[in-house]
């Protein structure tokens, strides 16, 4: 691997930008690897990069049906943060907030992460309580947090509307200074670009069509690039996890809905942190460059079809408009939706199931890019060792079994 | 939006609507002869199929009844709607019929 660096921008500049090399091969697949990621978002593409780095485990494929990062890792609003109520939440988010910080050094890729701040406001004393709750849970567990006043609220975010006349009074908010956002696509780049440089195998283009079971032990893929072996296998696929699921006979606890966002015309900056209402259901921050990024609540039904209803875009709306009364004239310019995998306690699964040798990452839901770098992380632990790390550990399976739930539904600030 | 075809007030926007997510669910007549396993499997499990899915909707601003719809969960073509109670299942719905107490499935 080439590095980038300052030097390197130069050297290209002087020769018109005409030697740039693709910062990833594109391999055939071999006939059989160490281990099998599937799914090329920024969780399967983090998994393979750790497998690599921490686990000396560098014959890996990961395969992508389209093209890396083309799942929720690109179609998510990127808000990155860590304060969740449970201990067992707060410490996987956190362990992925301390990656983060340290992420576009890691990788020699800038992540553009940004730490702007995340404000969860609230609308209600009984929002307020929560959030009271919240912080000092956070702090419990050594993760920034504080409460702000609407008075501070005002000052810091100039636009927002905490007038007490609103029709839904702001009362104040939790804020999470280490917090933000961060570029989706330049994480799915930046680990497929660091994995494929320790030798893991990036396809693109190829869909998984079967999973190979045999005497109760996964032995590899049906792909429509041929069948590839390998005795462990991760799944990583975000909404078709079910479909996936039901290839190695397995059922599990997960639902797929459309989760839809969109973004303005570029304006010029007006808002220099994210800010989110679980109440009136919409969160907002401004891109580099300069579009408002909006998210929805996710449709009701299920959905395979990257995208959802209008209803939903134009409650998301009302509510940013409601809290920003200025963006009411702003103009939308582009609508997408990606396929979300809702658990019933809103929380990840990241296990081993009842085949050896196979593990499933999934059940992110309308959460999960914040997490993508932790979720690698002890995703590649517990396929190198067959176990979970202990910060893994109450995310399996078995926890719906047992009753074991990690209840952030409504405990959380808001879905994200 | 989906127009969705209640079976007694006729197509309505999907707004009036509320989703009850899989048809077909019964509650085990008797909990406690059941695995931890089975139950989980009741409770939190779904099919979730990409492709065709039966799925429960409540008219929540119309006649408040919950019926059963049949839709594509890629296309999000509805072929049909449907009464929740064996009389006016279509024969073809074997799924429905079995199972120890479907007259329930609505709830
Ligand atoms: C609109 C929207 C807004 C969101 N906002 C936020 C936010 O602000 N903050 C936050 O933390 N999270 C957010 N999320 C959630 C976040 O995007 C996801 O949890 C996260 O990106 C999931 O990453 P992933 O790598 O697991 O999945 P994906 O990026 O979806 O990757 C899964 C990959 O698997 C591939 N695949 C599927 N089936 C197969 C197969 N059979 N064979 C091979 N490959 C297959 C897919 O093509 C896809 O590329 C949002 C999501 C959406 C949709």
């Amino acid at each position: 691997m080439k590095r980038y660096s300052a030097f390197s921008l130069l050297r290209n500049a002087l020769s018109h930008n005409r030697n740039w090399r693709p910062a990833w091969r594109s391999p055939a697949p071999k006939k059989s690897y160490d281990a099998i990621v599937v799914g090329g978002g920024g969780h399967g593409l983090a998994t393979a990069y750790y497998l690599a780095k921490e686990h000396g485990i560098s014959n890996v494929a990961v395969l992508e049906k389209g093209w890396i990062g083309g799942g929720n890792t690109g179609r998510n609003t990127t808000i990155v943060r860590s304060n969740y109520l449970w201990t067992e939440a707060a410490l996987l988010y956190e362990k992925s907030m301390k990656l983060w910080e340290g992420l576009s050094q890691d990788l020699n890729y800038n992540v553009m992460f940004s730490q702007r701040g995340v404000y969860n406001l609230a609308h209600s004393l009984q929002d307020m309580r929560d959030i009271e709750r919240r912080v000092n849970a956070n702090r419990l567990n050594g993760i920034d947090a504080e409460v702000v006043s609407a008075s501070e609220l005002g000052k810091a975010i100039p636009y927002l509307n905490v007038s007490p006349d609103a029709r839904y009074p702001i009362l104040g908010a939790s804020l999470q200074r280490r917090g933000g956002v961060a570029r989706h696509d330049a994480v799915a780049w930046g680990f497929a670009r660091a994995a494929d440089a320790l030798g893991v195998d990036i396809i693109e283009q190829c869909e998984v069509t079967g999973i190979e079971v045999k005497n109760g032990k996964a032995v590899g893929v049906l792909t429509t690039r041929g069948s590839i072996a390998s005795d462990r296998i991760g799944v990583v696929v975000a909404g078709h996890a079910s479909v996936l699921a039901k290839m190695a006979g397995l059922r599990l606890p997960i639902e797929s809905h459309p989760l839809q966002a969109f973004v303005s015309e570029p304006i010029k900056p007006v808002l220099d942190t994210v800010v989110m209402s679980g109440a009136v259901h919409g969160y907002i921050s401004q891109s580099d460059k300069g579009e408002l990024v909006v998210g929805a609540g996710i449709d009701s039904y299920n959905g395979y079809g990257q995208r959802g209803s209008f209803p939903v875009i134009e409650h998301a709306m009302q509510a940013i408009i409601e809290l920003f009364p200025i963006f009411s004239r702003v103009r939308m310019l582009r609508l997408w939706g990606g396929i979300v995998d809702v658990a019933p306690d809103a929380c990840p699964i990241l296990s081993k199931t009842p085949v050896e040798g196979l593990y499933f990452n999934c059940g992110w839901g309308t959460g999960g890019f914040k997490a993508t770098p932790g979720s690698g992380w002890v995703f590649a632990h517990t396929m190198a060792r067959d176990e979970a790390h202990e910060l893994n550990a109450p995310f399996s399976l078995e926890r719906f079994t047992t009753g074991a739930l990690v209840d952030e539904h409504g405990a959380a600030a808001v879905a994200h | 939006m989906l127009l969705i075809e209640c079976p007694w007030c006729g197509p309505r926007a999907e707004t009036e609507f509320s989703y009850g997510g899989e048809a077909g669910i019964t509650r085990p007549r008797d909990p406690d002869a059941l695995s931890d396993a089975e139950w989980a499997d009741y409770l939190f499990c779904r099919s979730n199929p990409r492709g065709n899915h039966r799925e429960l909707w409540n008219h929540a601003h119309g006649c408040r009844r919950w019926f059963g719809v049949e839709r594509d969960t890629v296309t999000y073509r509805i072929s049909r709607s449907f009464e929740l109670y064996p009389a006016a299942v279509p024969e073809t719905d074997a799924a429905l019929q079995s199972g120890p107490d479907n007259s329930n499935g609505g709830d």
